[in-house]
């Protein structure tokens, strides 16, 4: 694009010094210098190999592989509407003409004078109030078209993304600032994470403890992981303990990618104390100094919020040295931003993203609690573990262990999205069945709910009287409801095309079998597939999750596999016997249309109207 | 160093601490089919040909750690399917014609395909990618539309040859081999490197320019022996 800033090697070369020209800050390297240009050049690029020490293709390797680094020339500002199946269902369509009219560029372009560029992006976590926006690192909710001209007509006028969000943007706080970007939309408070929480009074419970006898309050409580695996957290947390190790590290997982999912959104904006509280009980139990945030880029918005809260911490002895007087407990945090990979939500590609390296997932074993982070034993917890394992040691592991049921105790945030009158954040104790849900949200005439996001389970109707708990239907708290209305295969293309969009491409059988599936339903779609075709699903399906190398793979066919079991008609209504006798999977017409453009003509033999 | 024990497919194989089941299994004249796994390389684990079941569970054999009583299914018909099925992924990935390849023959690919009986038509849709070919070097072509990413290119020029001459760029599918420069002639990859070797690449994208066919298709290592022969032969010496 002819407008593009031209890169000044002289302030790449200050961006990597900040850093320490450390190789292992190379997704903060390279953050920056795509803020600043807007683009990671060539030249940028061998620069920054050059003082990282390097090659260059392995800094292209990590430029390429996050979608919100860009190896072209991109706008001053770059507008990335949500492409969740969510938003599409909420007038994405309307949304996006509207901007591509008003820009005068289609979606993937960037305008003549190097202004805007217009893309799209799956979900960032804004469902509850979809069709949403980024504008930078501005986020823009309930759009329609009305929102969409206001929008584009103030950045016209030369307004900055934030001027659109409040004339008086610098004057708010940054706690102010992200709710008046972004409802909360917390429609019932529990009594463990929404309703009042005493400030620290977890921290200091703690404190008062020796390290091994917060691992067995954890334990005894039955606290479970948040982030969808629901491992023991307390046992993962001695893991770690014992594991050999100089340095220890605790990771807070805020990457939040789960189609569906917004919890951690609001706990970040609600009770960012209580996030950071958790990881210093953690580093309190295992011995860490350091600790990392996660953040997923998507949530720029909430870095200000972070790293206030943070400093503040910080300020008044609540981090850094001797945290709360106590000699010897050193622990500090450091903020990472993500750059637009859903794949980095699993661990082991979040301790690679946090090297600086592309977000592929870590060969297991060795495990993270053994060799984690820059090889040190490390734990990873979703963000509202920490924030229920603070809770705990305020208010002890009994009272915990009695909310909720056997094997699946105390209570769990549900984002809830779709079609239903009252989307949001819903604190409950585990064990509620699936309708008694419906019927809070208004939710009621739902023909099929999607618990635990693509990588979970499709409910239909006539067993909605599943319940939530980790024995059931295990949810990471990604609740999305379709009406009676909404053409399930289209959902299920959607969410495959998300898989094939954020594999990480390491593994043969996702990079490769996902896309077979996602053409495969296509041809549904297209009322192409035979019955045979079916088996072939089932078939592709079950080898790539048998021989993925990790979560995103062994649960990617998922949105295929629990359809054809609760929906089988879907499929079966589309299917036909092929007459011709021939192979299916194959689409002759597909397959001869570049023969047909080349020779400017129809085919005899395929073209059924040819005489037309 | 302790030595213990553990089964594959019921046989017994002796191990030490720290071996791979892959490893292990080699020593002991039990082959185990695999594509970007290559002596004297770092384990890669990307294209999940060795999978076995260890303990009922899936692993990449050339990964997965041998451990003391590990029951392991290898060679079973549910095991090779999944292999075979893997194996056509990554034809269809790429632009496969064997016939008039440099490297049939030679080809662990093609030789993996006949192993596991891939003799039937394949299912998957092609890919078709189109990527330029880089004939720049005098010395050296790569034709990567038949790469296979097993990466194992990237591993010998880093950590044999020391020189970083090759590394993946992209997510996804769209992932795939590049050069450390615009084209391979500004690199200083010679034909000397282990990375351009024969053994290296495991199809044919890594061409040394003026050898082709030198030995005609047909004596070629794989016209002779099934892939793994070698490996095999240990166990009935
Ligand atoms: C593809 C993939 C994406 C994931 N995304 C997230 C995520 O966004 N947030 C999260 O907390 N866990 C995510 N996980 C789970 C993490 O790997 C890990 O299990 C979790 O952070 C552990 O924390 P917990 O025990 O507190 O749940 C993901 C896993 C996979 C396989
Ligand atoms: S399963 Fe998918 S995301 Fe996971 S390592 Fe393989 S390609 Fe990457
Ligand atoms: S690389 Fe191997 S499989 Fe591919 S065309 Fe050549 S010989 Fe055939
Ligand atoms: S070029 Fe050859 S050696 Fe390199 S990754 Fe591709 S198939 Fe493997
Ligand atoms: S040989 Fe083990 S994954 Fe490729």
């Amino acid at each position: 694009m002819s407008a593009a800033a031209p890169v000044d090697l002289g302030e790449v070369a200050a961006i990597s010094a900040r850093y320490g020209d450390d190789a292992g800050r190379m997704l903060d390297i390279l953050r920056d210098t795509q803020e600043a240009f807007r683009w990671i050049s060539p030249e940028a690029m061998g620069l920054i190999a050059e003082r990282t020490g390097l090659s260059r293709v392995a800094v292209d390797g990590v430029a390429s592989f996050y979608a919100f680094l860009s190896r072209h020339p991109k706008g001053r500002i770059t507008i990335r509407l949500c492409d969740d199946i969510v938003d599409r269902f909420a007038g994405l369509e309307a949304v996006t003409r509207t901007f591509e009219e008003e820009l005068g560029i289609r979606v993937g372009e960037t305008s003549a004078d190097g202004a805007v560029s217009l893309e799209t992006t799956p979900c960032i976590g804004l469902c509850d109030q979809a069709p949403a926006a980024m504008i930078n690192d501005v986020v823009v909710t309930r759009l329609d078209a009305k929102r969409v001209r206001e929008i584009v007509h103030g950045l016209k006028a030369g307004l900055s993304p934030e001027d659109l969000i409040s004339e008086r943007f610098a004057d708010l706080s940054p706690y102010e600032r992200a709710t008046h970007m972004v409802d909360n939309n917390i429609r019932h408070a529990g009594q463990v994470l929404l309703g009042p929480v005493p400030e620290d009074a977890g921290l200091k419970a703690a404190l008062d403890l020796r390290p091994g006898q917060i691992i067995d309050t954890l334990e005894a409580s039955g606290l479970r992981g948040c982030g969808g695996a629901g491992f023991p957290t307390g046992r993962k947390w001695r893991f770690a303990a014992e594991a050999q190790g100089d340095r220890r590290f605790v990771m807070c997982n805020a990457d939040e990618g789960e189609p569906g999912t917004f919890k951690d959104r609001v706990l970040l904006t609600e009770r960012p104390d209580l996030v950071i509280e958790g990881m210093t009980i953690a580093a309190r139990a295992v011995g860490a100094a350091e600790g990392i945030i996660y953040l997923r880029g998507e949530y720029a918005y909430l870095q200000p919020l972070i790293e206030e809260t943070l400093a503040r911490r910080r300020a008044d002895g609540r981090l850094g040295k001797a945290i709360l007087g106590v000699e010897g407990f050193d622990f500090d945090i450091r903020l990472q931003m993500g750059a637009g990979a859903y794949i980095c939500g699993e661990e082991g590609a979040m301790i690679s993203s946090c090297e600086g390296l592309p977000g592929e997932p870590k060969t297991r074993p060795p495990y993270p609690v053994t060799h984690g982070y820059l090889g040190c034993p490390t734990i990873v917890d979703n963000v509202e573990t920490l924030c229920h394992a603070a809770r705990i040691l305020d208010k002890g592991s009994a009272w915990f262990h009695a909310i909720g049921e056997a094997g699946s105790h105390g209570t769990k945030l549900f984002s809830v999205s779709g079609d239903c009158l009252n989307p949001g954040v819903y604190e409950l104790p585990y064990g509620l069945k699936l309708s008694e849900l419906l019927e809070m949200v208004g939710g009621e005439g739902a023909a099929a709910v999607l618990v635990g996001g693509p990588s979970g389970t499709m409910v239909a109707r006539d067993t909605f009287d599943r319940r939530l708990t980790f024995d059931d239907l295990a949810t990471g708290g990604a609740v999305v409801v379709f009406g009676p209305e909404r053409n399930i295969l289209e959902i299920v293309e959607y969410y495959i095309s998300f898989f094939v969009h954020e594999s990480c491409g390491y593994c043969t059988p996702c990079r490769v079998g996902n896309v077979f599936l996602q053409r495969a339903i296509a041809k549904f779609r297209a009322g192409l597939a035979n019955p045979e075709d079916i088996d072939y699903l089932r078939d592709l399906s079950s080898t790539i999750i048998e021989t993925s190398r990790c979560g995103l793979g062994m649960t990617s066919p998922n949105p295929i596999l629990s359809t054809l079991e609760n929906f089988p008609l879907v499929y079966s209504a589309m299917v036909k016997p092929s007459g011709d006798g021939l192979r299916a999977t194959f689409d002759i017409q597909s397959a001869i249309d570049d023969a047909r453009k080349l020779a400017h003509r129809r085919s005899h033999i395929f073209d059924r109207d040819f005489t037309q | 160093m302790s030595g213990f024990t553990f089964t594959i497919d019921g046989a017994e194989i002796s191990a030490e601490e720290g071996q791979t089941i892959m490893e292990a299994a080699d020593a002991a004249g039990v082959y185990i089919p695999r594509l970007c796994d290559h002596e004297g390389l770092r384990h890669q684990g990307g294209c999940r040909v060795c999978t076995v079941k260890a303990n009922g569970r899936s692993a990449s054999s050339c990964t997965e750690p041998a451990a003391p009583g590990l029951a392991v299914e290898s060679e079973t018909p549910h095991i090779n399917k999944l292999r075979r099925d893997l194996v056509e992924m990554l034809f269809h990935e790429g632009n496969h014609l064997c016939p008039i390849c440099e490297a049939s023959g030679n080809c662990e690919l093609q030789a993996m395909a006949y192993r596991l009986d891939m003799t039937e038509p394949t299912k998957f849709p092609y890919l078709e990618p189109c990527r330029a070919v880089d004939a720049s070097h005098p010395d050296i072509a790569l034709d990567t539309n038949r790469c296979i990413s097993c990466g194992r290119c990237i591993r010998a020029s880093q950590d044999v040859d020391g020189k970083g001459i090759f590394g993946y760029v992209g997510r996804g599918i769209h992932r795939h081999v590049a050069v450390n420069a615009p084209a391979l002639s500004d690199t200083d990859a010679t034909v000397a490197d282990f990375a351009i070797s024969p053994e290296v690449c495991p199809v044919g994208c890594i061409i040394r320019k003026r050898q082709g066919f030198e030995r005609p298709i047909g004596e070629r290592e794989f016209d002779k022996a099934v892939i793994g022969a070698e490996i095999e032969r240990k166990r009935d010496e």
